[in-house]
């Protein structure tokens, strides 16, 4: 039984975490998740438009909500927790009539309310189920340890993200054993990665995301696996930068989930989306003999 | 453990921060949770339990000229983990408006990250990345910020030159003017 649902990309999507977008519509096309892209869509504001004022960063996601209610769903699915918790967040909070008032003065066309938001991650876990993930699988990933890091906003506040346990999240652990990965628990999996400073304040994200790897190291994994474009860029295109602040020496490869799946799905751009990975993830597929000459 | 010497009660500011973001903040009984759980306390000036306890006795300044309202990144531990279920990272986030809708803003390099941000949805519909590093760049003096970067992610193809303008980028402007006229009123 396919699934058809409306899909909200999220601008990262566009740039630096392309190789999350390809991982996601192609694990996606592979278990009859049919993502119908929200027409023209624009960015939910992120956490900047919410540091700034609600009712803004409401209007922003709300427009993309009208968007997908007009194409007749009543539920959009996207990669990003950031735009996951802001698109719900806008939903939530029009429940309430005085501020549904106010986003709608700021947007040409009313949202109406009633569409939810799902990640990816909880779409594959609850609609398709692990059984389906299992059975596309045709190569187990054996012999790859990895932890999962959940970030701190997929399933926070729980009243509102209503996914998962909010301290103890398993639906990505448990994706990584359906297609044969070893998975270790990992303490830190709600902890802040130092989200967005990595620009304005760089020694808060090598401080937080430093203490993720080195947790990491301490479990002897191969490689960490997120399902956050943001957690992604702070642990992979900054482990220079975190290294250079902490003195270590980390070289862990930093997957998203869709990566593996992709993987573990034989699907052929599953290798292409590796090479944009900044660690080179090499020693890590080389154990479950999938290293590839290709990856730069 | 830091210490702050009080000024005279404001309680138009413990009323403006409950009515905005909706929470009875007598309701925290200072027990600590949030700053335990907090993983920025490391970085902040005034921890989040402290800055619930300062409101409560209306130090207006203090509150909003510290910089942790600036460095919180609204990750939600607090919110979770409250015993008294006061959205804590909400109240957080209502003392930066009025920080910023007062014209203070002790963390500057995080105000114009934010608003290079903003400016780039405004102007495209979606946030161009490399627009808003330039535009950061440009505001902050801070040419050589992930400078070292360039070389490891421009070859992977993951930051478009271009911006990907949409269609109803009209639209989002729009948004943004409408805001700005009813915050104006």
């Amino acid at each position: 039984m396919s699934i058809r649902i409306s899909y909200y990309p999220g601008c990262s999507g566009k740039g630096t975490s392309s190789e999350y977008e390809t991982s996601t519509t192609g694990v996606c096309q592979a278990l009859d998740v049919d993502l119908v892209e929200i027409p023209d869509w624009s960015c939910c504001g992120s956490t900047p438009a919410h540091t700034v004022n609600h009712v803004l960063s409401s209007a922003l996601s709300a427009r993309n909500l009208t968007l997908a209610e007009q194409e007749g769903f009543d539920t959009v699915t996207t990669p990003c927790p950031s735009c996951l918790s802001n698109l719900k967040i806008a939903e939530h909070k029009m429940r309430k009539e005085s501020f549904r008032e106010a986003v709608n003065e700021l947007l040409d066309q009313p949202y109406g309310g009633g569409v939810d938001t799902k990640s990816v991650l909880q779409v594959l876990v609850e609609n398709v189920g692990l059984d389906k993930v299992r059975e596309r699988v045709k190569t187990p990933l054996e012999g790859l340890k990895v932890a999962c890091y959940y970030g701190c906003i997929m399933n926070r506040p729980p009243e509102v993200m209503d996914f998962d346990d909010h301290e103890h999240p398993m639906a990505m652990d448990n994706l990584m054993e359906a297609i044969g990965a070893e998975v270790i628990p990992f303490p830190l999996k709600v902890e802040c990665c130092g989200a967005s400073f990595g620009i304005p304040q760089q020694n808060i994200v090598t401080t937080l995301s430093g203490k993720l790897l080195e947790v990491a190291k301490g479990l002897g994994v191969d490689a960490l696996v997120t399902a956050c474009p943001l957690c992604q860029m702070n642990l992979d295109l900054r482990q220079g930068q975190i290294n250079a602040a902490q003195g270590t020496q980390h070289s862990l490869p930093i997957f998203y989930f869709t990566q593996l799946m992709a993987k573990a799905f034989d699907l052929s751009d599953a290798v292409q989306g590796m090479k944009r990975l900044i660690v080179n993830p090499q020693k890590a597929l080389a154990k479950i003999g999938q290293a590839d000459k290709e990856i730069a | 453990m830091n210490t702050y010497k009080i000024t005279a009660a404001d309680n138009t500011f413990t009323a403006e921060v409950e009515k905005r973001s909706g929470q009875d903040l007598n309701a925290c009984y200072q027990c600590g949770n949030c700053t335990a759980g907090c993983p920025f306390s490391f970085a902040y000036d005034i921890q989040v339990s402290n800055i619930m306890r300062l409101v409560q006795i209306g130090q207006r300044d203090k509150v909003l000229q510290c910089h942790s309202i600036w460095l919180c990144a609204s990750c939600q531990s607090c919110t979770t983990r409250c015993p008294n279920n006061i959205d804590v990272a909400g109240v957080m986030d209502h003392i930066r408006h009025m920080a910023r809708e007062a014209g203070l803003a002790t963390e500057r390099k995080v105000k114009v990250f934010v608003d290079s941000f903003l400016d780039s949805v405004e102007r495209h519909g979606r946030v161009y990345e490399m627009g808003l590093m330039v535009s950061y760049m440009a505001k902050t003096g801070r040419v050589f910020t992930d400078v070292e970067l360039a070389p490891k992610v421009l070859p992977k193809g993951k930051l478009p030159l271009k911006p990907h303008s949409i269609k109803g980028k009209e639209q989002i402007a729009a948004i943004f003017k409408r805001f700005r006229e009813v915050k104006s009123k």
